[in-house]
């Protein structure tokens, strides 16, 4: 029997004594953080006797970028490149999470048609960042096939938003107090194709893989995660909404004009094994997909036909000394949130991203005991982290 | 082999038992016959792998190779070229000699394959008697050099997939025996050759339609063959979303092409193999298996030679069962 | 429940340890005693009307001038969906405050970070360690008065200014109308 791998304690802050422990026959080995299958640079170390392990234990900040530090050095509206940065697959949502932050903070109200761009550009990237994620679920778990398919469908939305904004992966699309440009002419056909297109996509894409037979043992009763646990670790997004917890920030903190869309909210309800598992998870992505695709389409038809896209702001932004603001949206991969605390000039005293994948990296080690490294693999993927996220 | 030398040699003009230059010749003409049989080998699973990445780029909605040469055709000799130029690493803490050596000794256990398998009714480089049992036992030293290479590249990862990748094959080579013993019980002899000439020219003759229990085994050969190949789904040992690559991670280079071409000539062997137990070999429908000159259209090819007739496994020929 | 009544509510069990709500600086917030943080988190997670289940944030701010860093904490209730907001404040010289990490588990990893980017000790943390920064990192980041190290195993972490040798034309421009103003003066 092997004792359990002795962490390092406030005093032994050099990693080299944890790389000296060996311990009884089992053995440490590095998963990262160049590897094809942590999504980003992040680095485990697992401790396991072959296949089994009894502890991976995550290590990030290899992509920390002082973000927040720099958050305390731009002006409000210069920011908003950096906050593409934070998660550059769903960059649309990061840009709005600092609008209405900035927005509460200097009590600006945005016009209608700029909030109806702001959901049909972020429903679009939550589609093209699920597709990233139901892609690289599959090619983890194997299936190398179904990730090119789901590419090749975000190519048609990077067309999309590169002739919204300009760039096919870091939008800075939207401004505090609205947008940057308006919605080209004819855009409204060309996405409506797109969904026409997509939406028989997802059956198939629902037949070759959410409901194939292996797919389903691979990742059926992997890692469930009940509801109580999902909320004390503090999961958000699809990963709550797989362990049964109803909370969708559109719904119950209902920000922008997302009252006047009607849309389900996917639950996880263990289909094909413990409610909570992996394939729950998986799921949830897949589903909400099509939930954006029917509030993108109430969009465009409800869109106001007037041309204001910007509100009345400023030329230097500026707010009272010490005043705060916390902003939650419901971006790709869960809730993430602002926390603004106005300076003295044009920048903010402090910034703070909590993002949804930094929290669900504190749920991995106690997840991972028993579990074996290809499952380790799944499960990394089935909770959707991006390593930006984690480690802005 | 060792006949026809002695034919030539008679030719020539000199006597094979007394001449001293016969194991010159010898020697040499199994070094012609090497040099032929790995350029084969070499060249085959160089095209299959165009093959291989054409088609699964076609199935991934992508184009695969396209530039070099007509439809990428030449894209493995660009590959062979550019590992030949590639640095030749050997990690510091690998163990220098198993690492160097454990691509050999896969190049050997697959190339000494050829020997026994014929491609026509004379292109045989040793027709052995126990030809099948000589093939299960030289390809258990492909096992040999991946776990050679995994625990030399002093890398975990790579003795992971040396590990996974061994057990895997260690575990399919007994269906594997046990399904190519089938052909062996119907044809009366672990000779490739002699299997063959039991087999006819049709379909109908092979033992793959024409006994159940051969068509069960042709199956269950089949899927092990997947298996010890390290094909999909069988490819765990190359997992690339957990192991990055497997055994031969830390290998770079030459060494490195010499995993690959072993793996898709393995592909080839056991495809050789099955087609060679199962679907009547090197025969074609209504061709003379042993006339040196094509015999008149419309003849009936029946096996002719006694061996077959008095063989036990006329009692499992198609009219009895 | 709004703000003041989870207030009222803490001040009803706790007496004068909990102030008054700070004015509504777009969000209300309560500055507790950093010595009673554990067990009022407690009670905002266990009271049954409270049912603060969740700590969504935790971030701390650096106020030089205040000689001050604050903790603050932003808690959500999934059972009762209202939130509220708690702040520590500690002294700038030495921050330490009790880790809430036996409370709510998210806790471990906020908690880590911000002992990482601003230096605070959280007491009872099982596994205090830096997580962004390399482990033999010194200095805290996200300080007001962090100076980085110039280099760290070898690795010089400033970079030469690549303007130098650049003068931008303007001030071209106008260096050389001086120069020409003060020859001027000087033939004058």
């Amino acid at each position: 029997m092997s004792k359990p791998l002795e962490l390092p304690t406030m005093d032994m802050e050099n990693k080299e004594v944890l790389r000296r422990i060996e311990v009884g026959g089992d053995m440490l080995l590095n998963m990262g953080p160049q590897h094809p299958s942590t999504h980003g640079v992040i680095n485990f170390l697992v401790q396991t006797d072959g296949e089994v392990m009894k502890r991976a234990i995550p290590e990030v900040g290899y992509l920390h970028r002082s973000i927040e530090k720099i958050g305390e050095r731009c002006t409000y509206n210069g920011f908003m490149p950096y906050t593409d940065r934070v998660d550059y697959i769903a960059a649309m949502f990061a840009n709005q999470g600092w609008a209405i932050a900035v927005e509460k903070l200097l009590g600006l109200s945005v016009p209608k048609r700029a909030e109806y761009c702001r959901v049909i550009a972020c429903e679009l990237n939550r589609i093209s960042s699920h597709l990233i994620s139901v892609g690289t679920m599959a090619m983890d778990v194997g299936a190398v096939t179904p990730f090119p398919y789901a590419l090749r469908e975000r190519e048609f939305i990077n067309d999309l938003l590169e002739e919204l904004c300009g760039a096919r992966l870091t939008y800075n699309y939207l401004r505090i107090g609205g947008v940057a440009f308006d919605l080209p002419s004819g855009y409204a056909d060309k996405v409506s194709t797109f969904l026409d297109h997509f939406e028989k996509i997802l059956d198939e894409f629902n037949r070759l893989i959410t409901y194939n037979e292996i797919f389903i043992k691979r990742l059926g009763h992997l890692a469930p995660i009940p509801a109580q646990m999902a909320i004390d670790y503090c999961l958000v997004g699809p990963n709550l909404r797989a362990s049964g917890v109803n909370f969708d920030v559109r719904k119950q903190l209902p920000y922008s004009v997302y009252p006047e869309f009607q849309f389900d909210v996917p639950l996880g309800k263990g289909e094909v094994g413990t409610p909570g598992d992996s394939w729950d998870r998986f799921w949830c992505r897949v589903e909400e997909m099509r939930q954006s695709c029917r509030i993108l389409r109430q969009a465009l038809a409800q869109i106001p036909n007037d041309t204001q896209i910007m509100a009345k702001v400023p030329r230097k932004i500026k707010a009272p000394e010490g005043q705060e603001a916390y902003s939650r949206i419901e971006s790709a991969r869960g809730d993430m949130q602002y926390y603004v605390v106005a300076g003295p000039g044009e920048n903010a005293h402090r910034v703070k991203i909590r993002t949804g994948s930094f929290t669900a990296m504190g749920i991995i080690d106690s997840l991972s005991r028993g579990l074996m490294i290809a499952d380790l693999v799944a499960l990394i993927a089935s909770l959707d982290v991006v390593a930006p996220e984690i480690d802005r | 082999m060792q006949g026809f030398l002695d034919q030539l040699i008679r030719n020539a003009g000199h006597d094979p038992a007394t001449w001293p230059w016969t194991q010159f010749v010898y020697l040499a003409a199994m070094g012609a016959v090497a040099f032929l049989v790995i350029n084969f080998a070499a060249i085959t699973a160089g095209i299959f792998s165009w093959a291989e990445r054409r088609v699964a780029a076609r199935m991934q909605s992508r184009v695969g190779p396209n530039r070099v040469g007509p439809g990428g055709f030449l894209q493995w000799i660009a590959d062979a070229v550019k590992l030949l130029l590639k640095e030749d690493l050997v990690p510091d803490e690998a163990d220098k000699v198993l690492f160097r050596a454990a691509p050999y000794f896969m190049m050997v256990g697959f190339a000494c394959v050829f020997v026994t398998l014929p491609f026509s009714h004379r292109l045989i480089v040793a027709d052995m008697n126990l030809g099948i049992f000589y093939i299960l036992a030289v390809t258990a030293l492909i096992v040999v050099g991946i776990i050679m290479s995994g625990w030399s590249s002093n890398s975990k990862w790579s003795l992971f997939g040396a590990i996974r990748s061994a057990a895997q094959i260690i575990s399919y080579e007994i269906p594997a025996g046990m399904a190519l013993m089938i052909p062996v019980l119907l044809a009366g002899t672990m000779s490739t050759q002699g299997i063959i000439r039991a087999q006819g020219g049709f379909p109908w003759q092979w033992y793959l339609f024409d006994n159940p229990a051969a068509t069960a085994a042709f199956f269950i050969y089949f899927i092990s063959a997947l298996a010890e190949g390290n094909r999909t789904p069988f490819d765990l040992p190359e997992a690339e979303s957990e192991l990055v690559s497997g055994y031969n991670t830390e290998y770079s280079g030459m060494r490195f092409s010499y995993f690959f071409l072993v793996e898709w000539g393995n592909m080839w062997i056991m495809s050789a193999l099955a087609v060679t137990m199962f679907c009547g070999g090197w025969q074609l429908p209504a061709c003379p298996r042993s006339a040196s000159m094509p015999s008149p259209a419309g003849r009936r090819c029946l096996p002719k030679s006694p061996r077959w007739r008095s063989s036990p496994a006329r009692r499992f020929s198609s009219s009895s069962w | 429940m709004t703000f003041e009544e989870i207030q009222q509510r803490l001040a009803a069990k706790f007496g004068e340890r909990i102030g008054a709500l700070a004015p509504a600086n777009k969000d209300a917030s309560l500055v507790v005693p950093p010595g009673d943080v554990v067990e009022i988190c407690r009670f905002l997670k266990d009271d049954p009307d409270l049912a603060f289940d969740c700590l969504m944030n935790l971030s701390s701010v650096d106020w030089p001038k205040k000689n001050q860093i604050e903790v603050v904490y932003h808690l959500w209730s999934y059972a009762k969906q209202h939130a509220f907001i708690l702040k520590a404040q500690l002294d700038r010289a030495k921050p330490e405050i009790a880790s809430l990490e036996p409370v709510w588990k998210a806790a471990d990893w906020l908690e880590r970070e911000q002992y990482d980017l601003m230096g605070i000790q959280f007491q009872g943390h099982p596994d205090l360690r830096r997580i962004m920064m390399p482990d033999d990192w010194v200095g805290h980041p996200l300080r007001k008065d962090y100076a980085e190290q110039t280099q760290w195993h070898n690795i010089t972490t400033t970079r030469e200014n690549s303007l130098e040798g650049y003068v931008r034309l303007d001030e071209l421009k106008k260096k050389a109308a001086e120069a020409a103003a003060a020859k001027k003066e000087v033939l004058q």
